[in-house]
Parts: C-alpha cells; sequence; structure tokens
C-alpha cells in the first residue's frame, strides 16, 4: 500500500508533466502544418520583443540608478513577508496584532521617508 | 493527494546538498556578485531545513524564522550590492583576487 | 505588554531614538551637529534606562520568553552605551578633518547598538539571529563609510562577504539545533537538551552546536575564523575599528555566554567536557596566533587587531572553564577590554587627523613622548593595561580569568595564556620604549584632540579606576548569574 500510494499522489504531476509535452510539442508542428506560407517579410521573421521594434544589442551597460532603485525594491518588497501571515490570522491576533503591524508599518514608512528625503528616488 | 508523505530526511539531505553547493561556490568563484549568489543558495538551504522541521514537529517558530532570514537576506543583499557598487567605482573590478592591497 | 515595554526598556527607547536620529539627518540637511548631540542624548538615556532595569528580578522576561530582561542583559547595554558614547565622542573630531561628517555615521552606531542590545538580551535563537544581523549589517557599512578609500572600501568588501558567508553556518546550526530541539527558546532548548527529548536527533544536535559556535567564534575573531579580523580593522575608518573591535567583541561573547550555558547544562556530562575542551584548545590556540602574528606588524593597527584576536583568546578561557567565575571573568574583561582597547584605537584616530597615511606605522610613533608628552603617557597607559600590568584593568581581568580556569581544571590553558602574555609584552612595551626612546625627525603639526580628549580620558580614567578597585565591578560582575 505504502510505494502504491506515493505512486498515486504523484499520479497528477505526471499527468501534468505529460499534457504540457504534448501541448508544447503540438503547437511547434500544428504552426508549421496549418500557418500561413506566404508573408514572411523582415518583420515577421524579427525577435519578438513584446511588439516593440528591437533597435539595438540588450548588452550595454545601463544606468547605475537603476541599481538604486533595485535594492530599495529588494528591501521594501521583502517585508510584505511579515503581512502575509498577520493577515491570514487578522482576527485572531486581534488588536495587539494590530498595533504591532502599525507600528512595524511606521517604522517602514520612517525608512521611506528617509529614502525620500534623501532625494534616492528622484531621478536626476 | 498526499504529498506530505515525502520522508523528514529527503527534506534534510536535499538541503544540505544545496548548502554544500553553495559553500562551494563561495569558495571558489571569484566574482563578488556570484559569491553573494551562493550565499543566498546556502541561506535559502536553511529555509528548507527550518521549513522541513517545522512541518516536521508541527511548529510555526521555524517558519517564522524563515521569514527573518528572508528579510535579513534581502537587507543584506541591498548592503552587498552598494558595497560592490562602491567597489566597482573604486578600483573597476568586482573581482575578489584583484582586491588585496591589504596582506600581511 | 506595557510592563514588557517597561522591563525591557533599553531595547525599544534606544530603537525609536535611532530611527528618530535617522530621520532627524534626512530632514534637516547639514544639521550634522545636531544629529550628533542628539545621538549622545540617545546613547545616554539609553543607558540611563538600563541601568534602571539593572536592578529587576532574576529571570525576568518579556514579550513571551523572547528576551531577557534586567541583570546580565542591563550590564551589557551600560557597556555598550558607554562604547558608543566614548566612540561618537571621538567620531565628530575625526570625521570633520577627514571632511566625511554625515548623519548616517550616528545612525549606524546607534543600530548596531540596538542589534547588541538584542544579543545580549536575547532568550530565543531567533532574536539572537536578528541581534547579531542588525549589528553585522550596520557594521558592514560603517566599515566601507569612507567609500572612496581603497583601505576601506576592500575592508568592507572582505567583511561582507565573510560575514555573510558565516551567517550561512550561524542560520544552519540553529535550524540544526531547533531540528533537535524542536522549538527555538532558550528555555525550551535547556529543557529538551536537559531531558530525554534531546536524544531524538543527537547528531544533528551536536552539528548544530559546531555549527553555532563557528557562527559566534567568527563575530569574536576566534581562530581559525581570525583571518577577517586584520584586513578588517586595518582598512576600516579607525573610529570605526575602535567601536568594532570592542563593543562588537563584547556582544558576540555575550551571546556566547548563555548560549552555551543552554547548550552543555550538566558541566560534568560527557559532551559538556568535549565542548569545553574544544573551547579550550580554540582558546589556546587564539592567543598564540594573535600574539606571534602581532609580533611582526609594521602597522599599528593591524597590530592591535591581532592583539584584539589574543584579547578573544582570553575571554574564551572563560568560556572553556565552564564556570561562574569563568563567566563573570570574562563580563569583567570585557569591560577593562573596553576602556583601553577603544582607548588605544582612538588615539590612533585622533593622532590620525583624517589622513590614512599618517601615523599608520609602528615607526611613526618613535619620539611621540617629545611632541606629544600627554597622548603618549595616555597610550602608554592603554599598552600596559593591554599587557596586564598591574595597576590598571587589564591585569585583574586576566587575574579572573586564569583563576576561573585553574579551578576548571585548565592548568595547561593557563601556562599557555601566561607565555602569551609574555610574548605580547613584546609589541606593547616595544611601542612604549619607541614613544619615550627614540628619536624622530619627522616634523609635527599641531594635533588637539579636541572631544576625543573626553573619551581618551574617560578610557584611561576607566583602566585605571577598574584596576584600583576591581572587586566592585567583580562583584557585580558575579551577581549576575
Amino acid at each position: 500500500m505504502g510505494e502504491n500510494n506515493i505512486v498515486v499522489s504523484y499520479l497528477p504531476l505526471i499527468v501534468m508533466v505529460a499534457v504540457g509535452f504534448v501541448f508544447g510539442l503540438s503547437n511547434v508542428f500544428l504552426a508549421e502544418i496549418l500557418g500561413s506560407r506566404r508573408n514572411k517579410t523582415n518583420v515577421k521573421l524579427d525577435t519578438y520583443e513584446c511588439g516593440m521594434e528591437p533597435v539595438k544589442t540588450a548588452r550595454e551597460r545601463f544606468s547605475v540608478k537603476f541599481y538604486l532603485v533595485a535594492m530599495l525594491f529588494i528591501v521594501f518588497d521583502i517585508e510584505i513577508v511579515f503581512m502575509y501571515p498577520w493577515a491570514v490570522k487578522f482576527r485572531e491576533l486581534g488588536e495587539i496584532g494590530l498595533v504591532a503591524m502599525l507600528l512595524f508599518m511606521a517604522l517602514l514608512f520612517a525608512g521611506f521617508v528617509y529614502v525620500y528625503k534623501k532625494g534616492a528616488l528622484t531621478w536626476d | 493527494m498526499n504529498l506530505q508523505s515525502v520522508p523528514l530526511e529527503y527534506y534534510l539531505t536535499l538541503s544540505a546538498i544545496l548548502f554544500v553547493i553553495g559553500a562551494v561556490g563561495v569558495l571558489t568563484r571569484r566574482n563578488a556578485i556570484i559569491i553573494f549568489m551562493s550565499i543566498e543558495l546556502m541561506l535559502n538551504a536553511v529555509n528548507l531545513t527550518l521549513v522541513a522541521f517545522s512541518q516536521f514537529f508541527g511548529d510555526p517558530g521555524g517558519q517564522i524564522f524563515v521569514f527573518f532570514v528572508m528579510a535579513v537576506a534581502a537587507a543584506e543583499a541591498a548592503v552587498g550590492l552598494a558595497i560592490v557598487l562602491a567597489l566597482f567605482r573604486n578600483k573597476q573590478t568586482v573581482y575578489v583576487d584583484e582586491v588585496n592591497i591589504m596582506k600581511w | 505588554m506595557l510592563q514588557d515595554f517597561l522591563n525591557s526598556a533599553p531595547i525599544p527607547l534606544l530603537s525609536a531614538l535611532a530611527t528618530l536620529v535617522m530621520l532627524l539627518d534626512a530632514m534637516k540637511r547639514d544639521g550634522a551637529r545636531i544629529v550628533f548631540g542628539f545621538s549622545v542624548f540617545s546613547l545616554t538615556a539609553a543607558m540611563a534606562a538600563a541601568i534602571y532595569t539593572m536592578f529587576l528580578p532574576d529571570k525576568t522576561t518579556a514579550f513571551n520568553n523572547m528576551i531577557t530582561c534586567g541583570g546580565y542583559g542591563a550590564y551589557f547595554d551600560i557597556v555598550f552605551c558607554l562604547g558608543g558614547v566614548l566612540t561618537l565622542l571621538a567620531a565628530r573630531p575625526f570625521l570633520l578633518a577627514s571632511n566625511t561628517e554625515h548623519g548616517e555615521f550616528y545612525s549606524l552606531i546607534l543600530f548596531s547598538i540596538c542589534g547588541m542590545f538584542l544579543i545580549a538580551h536575547s532568550n530565543n535563537l531567533l532574536t539572537l539571529f536578528i541581534g547579531i544581523e542588525v549589528m553585522s549589517v550596520s557594521f558592514y557599512i560603517l566599515s566601507g563609510y569612507l567609500r572612496t578609500s581603497r583601505f576601506s572600501i576592500e575592508a568592507s568588501l572582505k567583511y561582507f562577504l565573510l560575514g555573510a558567508f558565516i551567517t550561512g553556518f550561524l542560520v544552519y546550526g540553529m535550524a540544526l539545533i531547533y531540528g533537535s530541539a524542536g522549538a527555538l527558546g532558550y528555555n525550551e532548548i535547556y529543557q529538551a537538551v536537559q531531558g530525554e527529548t534531546g536524544a531524538r536527533f543527537p547528531m544533528i544536535l551536536l552539528l548544530g552546536m559546531g555549527l553555532l559556535i563557528i557562527g559566534l567564534s567568527f563575530k569574536s575573531a576566534i581562530f581559525p575564523f581570525h583571518q577577517w579580523a586584520p584586513d578588517v580593522y586595518q582598512g576600516a575608518p579607525t573610529i570605526v575599528t575602535a567601536f568594532m573591535s570592542t563593543a562588537g567583541k563584547a556582544a558576540a561573547f555575550s551571546a556566547f555566554i548563555p548560549i552555551l550555558a543552554v547548550l552543555t547544562p550538566e558541566s560534568s556530562s560527557p559532551v559538556a567536557a568535549k565542548i569545553g575542551m574544544l573551547l579550550a584548545v580554540l582558546s589556546a590556540a587564539t592567543m598564540l596566533v594573535g600574539n606571534i602574528s602581532a609580533v611582526v606588524q609594521k602597522n599599528i593597527k593591524r597590530m592591535l587587531a591581532y592583539s584584539s584576536v589574543a584579547h578573544a583568546g582570553y575571554m574564551m578561557m572563560g568560556l572553556a572553564a565552564g564556570s561562574v567565575r569563568g563567566a563573570s571573568g570574562i563580563v569583567f574583561y570585557v569591560t577593562a577590554y573596553m576602556f583601553m582597547q577603544i582607548g588605544a584605537f582612538i588615539l590612533i584616530s585622533a593622532l590620525e587627523r583624517g589622513s590614512e597615511e599618517r601615523y599608520q606605522n609602528l615607526e611613526d610613533y618613535a619620539g611621540l613622548a617629545k611632541k606629544h608628552p600627554v597622548m603618549a603617557a595616555l597610550m602608554s597607559v592603554f599598552m600596559l593595561s593591554l599587557t596586564g600590568i598591574p595597576p590598571f584593568a587589564g591585569f585583574f581581568g586576566k587575574y579572573y580569568l586564569f583563576t576561573a580556569a585553574i579551578e576548571s581544571g585548565y592548568t595547561w590553558l593557563t601556562i599557555i595564556a601566561v607565555i602569551s602574555s609574555v610574548i605580547s609584552v613584546y609589541f606593547y612595551i616595544g611601542l612604549i620604549v619607541a614613544m619615550y626612546f627614540r628619536e624622530s625627525d619627522v616634523q609635527e603639526q599641531d594635533s588637539r584632540p579636541g572631544l576625543a580628549g573626553i573619551s581618551l580620558v574617560i578610557s584611561a580614567a576607566g583602566v585605571i579606576i577598574l584596576g584600583v578597585i576591581p572587586q566592585f565591578i567583580d562583584k557585580i560582575a558575579k551577581s549576575l548569574f
């Protein structure tokens, strides 16, 4: 029973992998069969970049300001992990939980004010 | 659906392997940013251990610990990137073997 | 809830004030003077709060046993605040001289002290972890504070990469201890380790303890995890080194004492004996390596860095002893070490005056007694105390630790400690000899220490007072356990 159980419990995964393979492969072949053979213009053969025209190489140096934004994003973004469990247990935690979370948000806000006042969010 | 039947040892072994991969990465790589990525891998391996034990004991303490490890890793990432940036402005390099003015 | 805040007053108070300092710095452009004043005030307030909580009944805890209050933690709070105030007073003239005074410096010092508070008060692996990280991340930034200096940024990068690497080991150790004991709180771990439940995964527990000891050894620069210390202490701004090498080390030991007490509950058990032996060997290796490496150094900051490694070795003796005497010996030594080491580094920072070239090498100190007689005298006091010459604090620090080690049966360790102290005479007294008996033809500009003078006088006074009436602090230290 034990071994059998593990196979059974993984069955959905196996099915999903199989369906994924079939779907992916069939798309490749169906496009070849059903797709129009004409209109192979330069535009159509170009790299697809969300509808933008690719103008130059992507491997170039970009402004260090992106770095700063990315660093700030990491720091402020990760704080959501503390809010998530609180939100799940909101009722059980009651007032003390609310006060604690407000305190936490206030501290975060202080950090935000610091970042803003230091001009880290102005682009130029 | 009974995916919880994966035994504790599997998780522990997997996380130990990940941890060792991270540690080897730190010791063998020379690019500061890749070293830092390896450190992140080590921390995440630890997170896996914590979550596995937490599940095993049915005690949420381990998962809460994981939140804090993640938050600390984020803070370290921000500080670390800033340091690497300052290093690059100074020496035009991110390779740690070129950062060697202090030796005995 | 309110009672919890009152009992743990220094931590929330300083955290709030440190945040305010940060905001004040952001609000006021060119207001570094105000930020400085407010920071000193914050530390004084936190110290007052720590003294207020000092006399709480034993084993008071707060916030669901996450932290302990009063006694032990409060004593360390006072030590950290004292170190912080001494550093801040000396930092202002130092930063002004190199034209790099920003409010961030002060708020970072305050934040790192918040982390140290948490370390000293921790009663849960989680609070310990957060405290260590708050302190370390602040230190990473502080050691790279002079970001245009090649030395500073190199120190910062090395400290950061190695520190983060070791954090991985530290937190893995914590995870394994959690896995073995089934809880993160010290009290629960203590019970689990003592009872039969601890035997659930004895190997995992042992591995976890090993990794945790590695992590804390790195933070306190114990051999073989001391390699970062000379580079970081040399490269970081001198004033930051003064703070890191004293308060940072004190914080690491304040974590070591309770965690070892929790993990080795019965001092007669075979595991405890093994751990004690391991710590004794590490201690012996640390002081020998530190002192022997210091002998060959040419750079004074590097020499003091290696000497600080050696002093970590002396403090480790108290851990190896595993007795109340050992623990109280560490508490005394941390206090004495705070004054003498911070004094020596602040003196260097005052002589440097914003240049990274001046007074870096030991030769530069030749003939200092003629140029700056007061500075030379103060430096001699610190050096004599670091050596462990009787009328000064360092002597009694060593005395308490050595007797604790002998009482616990580590006579060989004490012999090694005495030998390595003798080695250390060479470079400590060598510096004094150079200052008083050698000539130098380098012309000297005016070098008034300014506010750093206050720090220096307090440090020297501390060294002498602790040396004259050691019983006072020793009594307090014993009452903490």
